[in-house]
């Protein structure tokens, strides 16, 4: 049969934690479909038409999908689910919001943040913070699995898939969008910047942070953080990195007053390169860091920050 | 409105799990269990809503072992009115929980349902989705923030505000509704002695799957459970310009 992507977007952009999904989407099951739901999100439709591999985009554009929540996205879903073998999503909070409602009423379990397709219906992925990897056989029948995006190469562009406009479903209109504050950034997504510097307790306050911004301006890097720093208010939730934030594998990771903790660990260790910048030497970060620099932070960054400066970085 | 409240028992967030030799599973003998961190916050939460009188009981379920008699207890001593234990050895899939939970929802009949957002072992994030499902309630997942509506009559709601890749979301559900947590709802409290001596004291009803009707038999097979590949170990370097050779040499900047 044929494997169907949801693609993640905000209406206006495609986000490329699809084009990662329709490579994972294209190991289980072939043909490879797009789902494009939102609403006036023709431009997300046509980006995903030009991802290679990819033979059909569906186009849902209606008001109920303005911001797909979970429970007229499973109505869509449970509509379209009887033509494919294999139903996808990126391991986003919109992905693992949406897809475990479908897998119920599909009465069939879900795989999450899949890292590896083993086989088509073979699948390993992380268990206890990343500190153990499942190798898992799913029984014949429907597929419905969530992708680590940070696990697969994203399918490039050049393809000319048709677009097809399906009908709405019908809405249970028990939930409705009431608002958003989303964080406004200039800089690089933190789950596909090249290089991600993080900051932890160890900044001491919101003030302090903005002392990882010119660095990471210089760097053209993304920003994150550890738990502890976004529960003390130093930054808002979505830079947190670790088992139950967003995990990255950047080619540069640089954890700043960061201990290590492994929950942590989970949502970076699979980085290319790791550079530790703590105080305390015995820090657990040093344990995984690639680079490791014992001192105080406050001495270190604004030294970094004017040693870019002078090796010409901007 | 009754609320209820599953919880499981898990390996404590700080042990460093061990992956057996023979690729079977993880190491559980002597290892320190405790309840799943995302669901102490959701015990906080419902029994913050019966101190504010939005509740009117907090039920607590737990699916496992008798061990987790113990987990039920903690949350009882929390603020927990009544515990319901599902008991079976055997290792129960998401799918299969929400299925429990779903057959016990048909007994209690809560108005509001809170489970974590993620059991930190299975690291599966599906259980509360899945429920809300079965039940075709709405949900509000990975919750920050709770904005109880009128908890009774048609307009019955509540505003959930979630934690999402780019920010905030809010959203507004009608009741009954699933809501899972996420970490900054709150802070669990710690129970006091004499909540733990009053929690000895109330009711635990013991059930098993196979009472509720309830198939748990494995669907997918484990074929192994092995180590994540390990990071060759770094150097210490003097400073920041040596630092930047380094990284200069490795092409990452
Ligand atoms: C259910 C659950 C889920 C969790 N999920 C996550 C998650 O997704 N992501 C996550 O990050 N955490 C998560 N955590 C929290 C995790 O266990 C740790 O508490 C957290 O990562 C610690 O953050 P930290 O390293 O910033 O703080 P700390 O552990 O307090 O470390 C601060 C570090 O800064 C160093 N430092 C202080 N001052 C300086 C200075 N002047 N110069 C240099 N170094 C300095 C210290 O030596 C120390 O190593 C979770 C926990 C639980 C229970
Ligand atoms: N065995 C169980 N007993 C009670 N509640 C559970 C059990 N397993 C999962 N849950 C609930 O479902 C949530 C999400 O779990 P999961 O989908 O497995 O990550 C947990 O935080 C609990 O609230």
């Amino acid at each position: 049969m044929a494997s169907l992507v949801i693609a993640e977007h905000d209406n206006a952009t495609l986000k490329d934690a699809t084009h990662k999904t329709v490579t994972a989407a294209a190991q289980v099951s072939s043909p490879v479909h797009v789902l494009a739901a939102g609403e006036n999100c023709a431009a997300v439709a046509e980006a995903a038409a030009k991802i290679a591999g990819v033979e059909k985009v569906l186009l849902a554009d209606a008001a109920p999908y303005a911001r797909q929540l979970a429970e007229p996205m499973e109505a869509l879903l449970l509509s379209l689910a009887d033509k494919y073998d294999a139903i996808l999503a990126p391991a986003t909070t919109t992905g693992k919001n949406i897809l475990p409602r479908l897998a119920a009423k599909l009465d069939v379990g879900q795989i999450s943040e899949i890292l590896k397709v083993v086989s088509p219906d073979t699948f390993e992925r992380p268990i206890y913070a990343g500190n153990a990897i499942e190798t898992l056989q799913a029984p014949a029948g429907k597929k419905i699995i969530t992708v680590r995006t940070t696990a697969f190469a994203a399918a490039a562009e050049g393809g000319s898939a048709r677009i097809e406009k399906i009908a709405a479903a019908a809405d249970p209109g028990t939930a409705k969008f009431a608002g958003e504050t989303l964080s406004k950034s200039e800089r690089p997504e933190l789950t596909s910047a090249k290089i991600v510097i993080s900051g932890g307790r160890g900044l001491g306050s919101a003030e302090n942070f903005k002392l990882l911004d010119s660095i990471a301006d210089k760097l053209h890097a993304a920003v994150g953080a550890s738990r502890a720093a976004v529960d003390a208010g130093y930054v808002p939730n979505d830079y947190q990195v670790g088992q139950t934030g967003k995990a990255v594998a950047p080619d540069l990771y640089m954890a700043v007053g960061i201990s290590g903790a492994i929950q942590h660990l989970a949502g970076m260790k699979d980085s290319k390169v790791i550079v530790a910048i703590n105080k305390d030497e015995d820090a657990p970060i040093f344990q995984v860091a690639d680079y490791g620099l014992v001192g105080d932070l406050f001495k270190i960054l604004p030294e970094l920050d004017e040693e870019l400066a002078s090796r010409g970085y901007k | 409105m009754k609320v209820l409240v599953p919880v499981k028992r898990v390996i404590d967030y700080n042990v460093k799990v061990r992956v057996k030799a023979d690729q079977s599973g993880v190491d559980l003998a002597n290892v320190k269990m405790s309840m799943n961190p995302f669901d102490e916050i959701a015990v906080e939460e419902a029994v913050r809503l019966k101190e504010k009188g939005k509740a009117t009981e907090v039920v607590i379920v737990s699916i496992g072992p008798q061990q987790a008699q113990e987990t039920i207890r903690t949350a009882l001593a929390m603020g927990g009115d009544r515990g319901i234990l599902v008991k079976t050895d055997q290792m129960v899939e998401p799918l299969a929980v929400a299925k429990i939970l779903k057959a016990i929802v048909d007994v209690e009949q809560p108005g509001f349902v809170i489970t974590g957002k993620q059991a930190i072992d299975d690291d599966a994030n599906q259980v509360g989705q899945m429920l809300a499902a079965l039940l075709g309630w709405p949900q509000g997942t990975f919750a920050h923030s709770l904005e109880m509506g009128p908890e009774e009559g048609e307009k019955r709601s509540a505003r959930i505000t979630r934690e999402i890749d780019g920010g905030l979301q809010t959203v507004e559900v009608k009741l009954p509704a699933v809501m899972t947590t996420d970490l900054r709802l709150n802070e669990p409290r710690y129970a006091s002695l004499p909540n733990i001596m009053k929690a000895k004291k109330k009711p635990i009803e013991e059930k098993s799957p196979a009472d509720l009707g309830v198939d748990i038999t494995p669907r997918f097979k484990v074929l192994k459970i092995s180590e994540p590949p390990r990071r060759g170990g770094g150097v210490k370097v003097s400073g920041v310009p040596e630092l930047l050779d380094k990284l200069k040499a490795d092409g990452v900047i």
